[in-house]
């Protein structure tokens, strides 16, 4: 037993407590920066049955992160690569890569062969997902979400604690910034905040020390701060989501990645020339912008009315906040018009910025 | 009274600082968003939660610490 000795030697694990890994199953969902470091030390300390969910697979510009592969990676199935190198780690517990992608109707089934659920996953329908489906099945969830110099840590459903929803409901969500989106990261981030997990997942197993659960961890990597924000219970979220148990696996799994919708701020498109300007809000929406052309095409009839584009330009899309027009340019790039961009700003800002403008 | 406000993520990019000092008096935490609202027009479509006192509260929650957060989810992964 030289392998887990540094293990052992400790009297908060001794034997015992690695007896406790060995027979800890724990399911890893996404093996991208969070999934890797979790997984590696998951798989060092010998957790004796892991999973790892990924249906992605390795390019290039994982590998600034997602220290579990290498140049031989690219192109191959993330689940299946972590799987090799982790059984070069640690050929003495059983590892399965499912290489499908999550979804309503596979999920509860998966998580019942686990004891813990660990969500390293990278937009949000997946991450209320991989909550609803743990809630369900009554396993802890070891929750990490990034941000490009920030990230957040907390353990949800844990002994009746509180969960992703009575956090963040998903009636609220209004803009999703980051969400399936290719925005920077500092490489290092997701190796913190995937440790942690890690560390979480080791306690919870161990039963030893304190479990981050009811308190989210808020950690800066510029500033070196540390928040703990505590959560409260919400009884209402949890029920929704036990109540609506039946319809669950009905559901359709709806990830929606506008990755590749290119955004321009107002005051960078005011300076360009040939641009067509597309308001893409319903007409009775106000305020209207005053002072600059504009052609009209609500999102609900874009595809309707593609006669209205004058495709010799360069198209430049607004609404009353950012998010329709961004669903606009992804459904133009859909339809091979990819000269097009959406304005990041709300509708004040940008006539704001054509007031300025024009008085100048 | 003074109140500290504490911005993450997104949040913290719209008003361009991560903290900042701001005076009010007897305001619920929806009468704060209002006005900082006006100060930051883009913040009110994001999504966030409000904390006071490290502990996250409702809308309708009276302001009595001298500590606010601003947290939006983070998605990346």
């Amino acid at each position: 037993m030289n392998r887990y000795k540094r293990h052992i030697l400790l009297s908060e694990i001794g034997q015992a407590g690695q007896n406790k890994l060995l027979k800890a199953k724990v399911l890893v969902i996404g093996a991208g920066g969070l999934g890797c470091p979790i997984l590696q030390y998951l798989t060092a300390a010998g957790v004796g049955t892991i999973g790892i969910v990924d249906f992605d697979t390795v390019e290039l510009s994982n590998l600034q992160r997602q220290i579990l592969f290498g140049k031989s990676s690219i192109g191959l199935n993330k689940a299946e690569v972590a799987k090799s190198r982790l059984k070069d780690l640690n050929d003495t517990i059983s590892i399965t890569a499912y290489t499908k992608k999550l979804t309503h109707q596979n999920a509860i089934n998966l998580f019942k062969a686990y004891d813990i659920i660990v969500d390293g996953t990278d937009n949000f329908e997946t991450r209320y997902l991989i909550n609803d489906a743990a809630l369900m099945t009554n396993k802890p969830l070891v929750f990490g979400a990034i941000y490009k110099f920030e990230g957040q840590v907390s353990v949800f459903n844990y002994k009746n604690g509180p969960s992703y929803r009575c956090l963040f409901s998903k009636q609220q969500q209004k803009e999703q910034a980051g969400n399936c989106e290719e925005v920077g990261v500092l490489g290092v981030l997701p190796g913190i905040i995937g440790s942690m997990q890690a560390n979480e997942v080791l306690k919870i197993i161990l039963n030893i020390g304190n479990v981050l659960s009811g308190k989210l961890l808020i950690y800066n990597t510029l500033t070196v701060q540390t928040s703990i924000l505590k959560i409260n219970k919400s009884e209402e979220e949890i029920n929704k989501v036990i109540n609506e148990k039946h319809l669950f696996e009905t559901k359709k799994t709806n990830i929606n990645c506008n990755s590749n919708a290119k955004q321009i701020s107002i005051k960078e498109a005011l300076t360009k020339e040939n641009i067509q300007f597309i308001d893409v809000r319903e007409t009775s929406e106000l305020p209207k912008t005053e002072g600059l052309l504009t052609t009209s095409i609500p999102l609900s009839v874009l595809e309707e009315n593609l006669y209205k584009i004058d495709l010799k330009k360069e198209l430049i899309l607004f609404c009353q906040s950012g998010n329709r027009s961004k669903q606009a340019v992804s459904r133009l790039k859909k339809l091979n018009i990819h000269n097009c961009s959406y304005i990041q700003e709300h509708i004040t800002e940008i006539n704001k910025h054509i007031k300025n403008k024009t008085n100048t | 009274m003074t109140i500290s406000v504490k911005y993450f993520g997104l949040i913290a990019e719209i008003t361009e600082c991560d903290n900042e000092i701001i005076s009010i008096s007897n305001k619920t935490i929806s009468e704060f968003l209002e006005f900082l609202f006006e100060k930051y027009p883009n913040l009110k479509n994001k999504d966030f939660q409000v904390a006071q006192q490290q502990e996250l509260v409702g809308l309708d929650t009276l302001i009595t610490g001298n500590e606010l957060a601003l947290l939006p989810p983070f998605a990346g992964g």
